[in-house]
C-alpha cells in the first residue's frame, strides 16, 4: 500500500520540520491517507485497540512501580499500600491488572479473526509471525507481572512454570537454579521477574512497530480476502477508520471500565490476597485465565517433558500456519468447511481453558486430552487436507463489487475528496 | 454487587443463574456453602452502613483484636470518608487507648507512647512465633484483607462463573458463617477434636483451633442500634472486615460511575459520527 506520499503541509513549521526528518509525512501516511479497504468490519478494530491497551499498561504500570517495592518481605504489603495510601491507587492497580486481562481478551480476538480471514497468507506471512512473536512476549510479561504481587498464587504459579524448564534433559536443573537466581523461588526471583517485566512491555513495543510496519507494507486484509485492486476498494484512513476505531475502542473499555470499577477482583484468585508463603500450598494453582488452555494441553500430557513440548509447541505451531493452510482462499466466508473448522477450533480452545481451571483428576484428564488431540489434528491434518480437498465459494471479482452486492445493486457511490 | 451485574449478565446466563439457584447448596469441596447476606455495600451504589462499621468496629476491638492483627490498618482510617466516619476526637480517643513502641530516642532506647491516627494498628502479639505460642500453635490471621482473600460461596463448575459474576466471592458471608458456623461435630469424627472445634464452614476445616468467640453480651451496642445478638454481631464485623478489605470502595463505585457514563455518552456520540461518516460510502 505504500504509494507515493500525498502529504503536502501548508504549516512552514511543519514543512521545515518535514524536509529536514520527515516525521509529520510518516505520521499523516500511516494514520490520514492511508488507505484501508472500504468493507472492514468491527472484527478489524482490536488491533488499534490492542495499540491503545499496550499504552494504557504501559502508563499505569510506570506509575505503579512509582510505589512498589520488589522485595519477597515488601512486596505484599507495598500492593496494599497502592491500593489503600496512594492517590486513586486502588483503581490505578486494579486499571493495571485487570487491564492485562482484557489485553489478552482483546488479543485472542485479534489472532482469531486473522485466522478467520485467512490473514496469514501470503504476502502477510512475516506480518503474522511478528504477532505470534508478540503474542509470546505477552505470555512472559503476563507471567511475569502476576508474579510481583507476591500472593500465594503468584509464587505457586511462579514455582509451577519456572519447574517446568526440569523437563529439559540433562540441563534441566542447572536452568531452573539459573532462573531463580537461587534453589528456590525467593527473592532474587522476585527481583528479576520484576527487571523483565519492566522491560518486556518495551520490546512488546519495537515488536509492534515491526508488525505494523509489515502491516503498512502488504495493506489490511479484509472480509472478502481479496486483495485491494483499486482505489475504488479503499477509504482513507482518516476519517473512516479512526472514527470506526474509536467507536469500538469506547465500547470495549466500556466493558473494561465495568471490570475495573465493579468487579475488580473477578478475573483474578481470591488466595493472592494472601501474602505469598513458601511452606503452604494452596489446594489448586491455577494459573491466570488466559493461560489456562495452554496449562490443559501442558497437563494432558502423562509425560513432564513432552507435556512442556506440546504447551510451547502449541503455540509455536502458529508460526508454521502460513504454509499449513494449503487453500488459496483467504477468508472463511468463501470457505464453507474450513468455516466450520474453524468455529469447532474456537469451541475446542474454549474447552481447553474450562479443562484448564478445574483439577486434572477423572474425565477432565481424558477430556483435556481429547481436546489437546484435535487442537493439534486441526492445525497438523485438517488445515492441510481441506485446502486440498474444498470446492471454495465463487470469489467476487474485488472488494467495490462485493460491497455492492451486499448492498443491492446500486450506483456506485462517488470516491470521498478526502 | 447486584444490579448492573444482574442486568450485565442476565442477558446471556439467565439459564446458568437458574441452575446455580437450586444447585447452589452442593459445596464444590468440603467446605459448607456460606448463606447470602444482602449487605448495604453490594451493588453498583451499595454504601457501608455507617453504623453498622461502628459497630463492627466495636467488635473487632472488643473480641477479635485479642488475638487478630490488622496489619494493614491505621487508626486514621477509622475518620476517612467512605469507612464508619468516626470524628477526629473519637479516632484519636481510640488510637490514645494503645501503647506503642516508638524509638530509638537521643538515648538509643526504644520508648512506650500512646499512639496517635497515623499508627498502624496494633498487633496483639510481637511476632508469629509469640502468636502460635499464645494460641496452642495455631496462628490467628490476620484480618485486613480476609473478606478478600477467602470465598463463602462454593458452585459446581459449570455455573461457577456466572453467579460469582453477580455475587462476588462471598468473603463477608464466609466470615460471618465462619463466626456462626460451630456446631457439634457428627458422631463418627467426634474424636478427631483434639482440642479443636468443629466448624464446616472453615476454609482449611472442618476442625478450627479458635474456640466459639462470640456470645451473648460479649459487646454491649449503643442505645438506638439493633440489639447485640451473636447473628447480629457476626454480620457488623463481616461488614467492618469487607470495608477494611478496600476501605477506598466507596470511591472506586462512584468514580466509576461517573466513568461508566461518560464512556456510555461517548459510545454514542462516536457511533451517531460514524453512522453519518459512512452513510456517505458503500461499505
Amino acid at each position: 500500500m505504500s504509494g507515493h506520499s500525498t502529504y503536502n503541509p501548508t504549516n512552514p513549521v511543519m514543512k521545515w520540520l518535514d524536509d529536514r526528518l520527515p516525521m509529520p509525512r510518516l505520521m499523516y501516511d500511516s494514520f490520514v491517507s492511508y488507505p484501508v479497504p472500504r468493507n472492514l468490519n468491527y472484527w478489524y478494530t482490536f488491533g488499534g485497540i490492542l495499540m491503545i491497551m499496550l499504552v494504557s499498561q504501559i502508563i499505569t504500570g510506570v506509575v505503579l512501580v512509582m510505589h512498589y517495592t520488589p522485595d519477597t518481605s515488601m512486596a505484599f504489603d507495598s500492593i496494599e499500600h497502592i491500593r489503600r495510601n496512594v492517590n486513586y491507587g486502588n483503581i490505578l492497580q486494579k486499571w493495571h491488572a485487570v487491564g492485562a486481562s482484557f489485553f489478552f481478551i482483546a488479543v485472542y480476538i485479534h489472532i482469531a479473526r486473522g485466522m478467520y480471514y485467512g490473514s496469514y497468507k501470503a504476502p502477510r506471512e512475516i506480518l503474522w509471525m511478528l504477532g505470534v512473536v508478540i503474542f509470546l512476549v505477552m505470555m512472559a510479561t503476563g507471567f511475569m507481572g502476576y508474579v510481583l504481587p507476591w500472593g500465594q498464587m503468584s509464587f505457586w504459579g511462579a514455582k509451577v512454570i519456572t519447574n517446568l524448564f526440569s523437563a529439559v534433559p540433562f540441563f534441566g536443573e542447572p536452568i531452573v537454579t539459573w532462573l531463580w537466581g537461587g534453589f528456590s523461588v525467593d527473592n532474587a526471583t522476585l527481583q528479576r521477574f520484576f527487571s523483565l517485566h519492566y522491560l518486556l512491555p518495551f520490546v512488546l513495543v519495537g515488536v509492534v512497530i515491526l508488525h505494523v510496519w509489515a502491516l503498512h507494507v502488504t495493506g489490511q486484509t479484509n472480509p472478502t480476502g481479496v486483495e485491494v485492486k483499486s482505489g475504488q476498494d479503499t477509504l482513507p484512513f482518516t476519517p473512516y477508520a479512526t472514527v470506526k476505531d474509536a467507536f469500538a475502542l469506547c465500547v470495549f473499555f466500556l466493558f473494561f471500565c465495568a471490570f475495573v470499577f465493579y468487579a475488580p477482583d473477578y478475573l483474578g484468585h481470591s488466595i493472592n490476597y494472601q501474602e505469598a508463603n513458601p511452606l503452604s500450598t494452596p489446594a489448586h494453582i491455577v494459573p491466570e485465565w488466559y493461560y489456562l488452555p495452554f496449562y490443559a494441553i501442558l497437563r494432558a500430557i502423562p509425560d513432564k517433558l513432552l507435556g512442556v513440548v506440546a504447551m510451547f509447541g502449541s503455540i509455536l505451531i502458529w508460526f508454521a500456519l502460513p504454509w499449513l493452510d494449503t487453500s488459496k482462499v483467504r477468508s472463511a466466508a468463501y470457505r464453507p468447511i474450513y468455516k466450520q473448522l474453524f468455529w469447532i477450533l474456537m469451541i475446542v480452545f474454549f474447552g481447553l481453558g474450562v479443562v484448564g481451571a478445574n483439577p486434572p483428576e477423572g474425565w477432565w484428564i481424558t477430556a483435556g486430552q481429547i481436546l489437546t488431540f484435535y487442537y493439534f489434528a486441526h492445525f497438523l491434518v485438517l488445515l492441510p487436507l481441506v485446502g486440498l480437498l474444498e470446492t471454495p465459494k465463487p470469489l467476487p471479482s474485488s472488494i467495490s463489487d462485493a460491497v455492492l452486492a451486499s448492498n443491492g445493486a446500486k450506483a456506485p457511490a462517488a470516491q470521498p475528496a478526502e | 454487587m447486584k444490579t448492573i451485574k444482574t442486568l450485565l449478565a442476565a442477558s446471556v446466563l439467565g439459564a446458568g443463574l437458574a441452575l446455580g439457584s437450586t444447585t447452589g447448596a452442593i459445596a464444590a469441596g468440603k467446605q459448607a456453602q456460606a448463606e447470602d447476606i444482602d449487605f448495604s455495600f453490594e451493588g453498583i451504589f451499595g454504601k457501608f452502613d455507617r453504623a453498622q462499621l461502628q459497630r463492627g468496629f466495636a467488635v473487632y476491638k472488643q473480641v477479635c483484636s485479642a488475638c487478630h492483627s490488622m496489619n494493614q490498618m491505621y487508626y486514621r482510617n477509622l475518620g476517612e470518608p467512605g469507612g464508619p466516619e468516626l470524628t477526629k476526637e473519637q479516632v484519636n480517643a481510640v488510637a490514645a487507648e494503645y501503647e506503642v513502641t516508638d524509638g530509638p530516642n537521643d538515648d538509643g532506647e526504644m520508648f512506650e507512647r500512646p499512639a496517635v491516627p497515623s499508627d498502624k494498628f496494633k498487633s496483639p502479639f510481637s511476632n508469629e512465633k509469640a502468636a502460635r505460642s499464645a494460641n496452642g500453635g495455631a496462628y490467628p490471621v490476620d484480618l485486613s484483607l480476609i473478606t478478600k482473600k477467602r470465598e463463602g460461596f462454593h458452585y459446581p463448575w459449570y455455573v461457577s462463573p456466572f453467579i460469582k459474576l453477580v455475587k462476588g466471592n462471598g468473603g463477608p458471608e464466609y466470615v460471618r458463617a465462619v463466626l456462626l458456623g460451630y456446631q457439634d461435630p457428627p458422631a463418627e469424627i467426634a474424636e478427631e477434636a483434639n482440642g479443636k472445634s468443629y466448624n464446616p464452614y472453615f476454609a482449611s476445616g472442618p476442625w478450627i483451633s479458635m474456640a466459639p468467640p462470640l456470645s451473648e453480651g460479649a459487646v454491649e451496642y449503643a442505645e438506638g442500634q439493633p440489639e447485640a445478638t451473636v447473628e447480629q454481631m457476626a454480620t457488623d464485623v463481616a461488614a467492618f472486615l469487607a470495608w477494611a478489605g478496600e476501605p477506598k470502595m466507596e470511591q472506586r463505585k462512584s468514580m466509576g460511575f461517573m466513568v461508566m457514563l461518560y464512556l456510555a455518552l461517548l459510545s454514542v456520540l462516536l457511533y451517531l459520527t460514524k453512522k453519518r461518516l459512512f452513510s456517505r460510502v458503500k461499505h
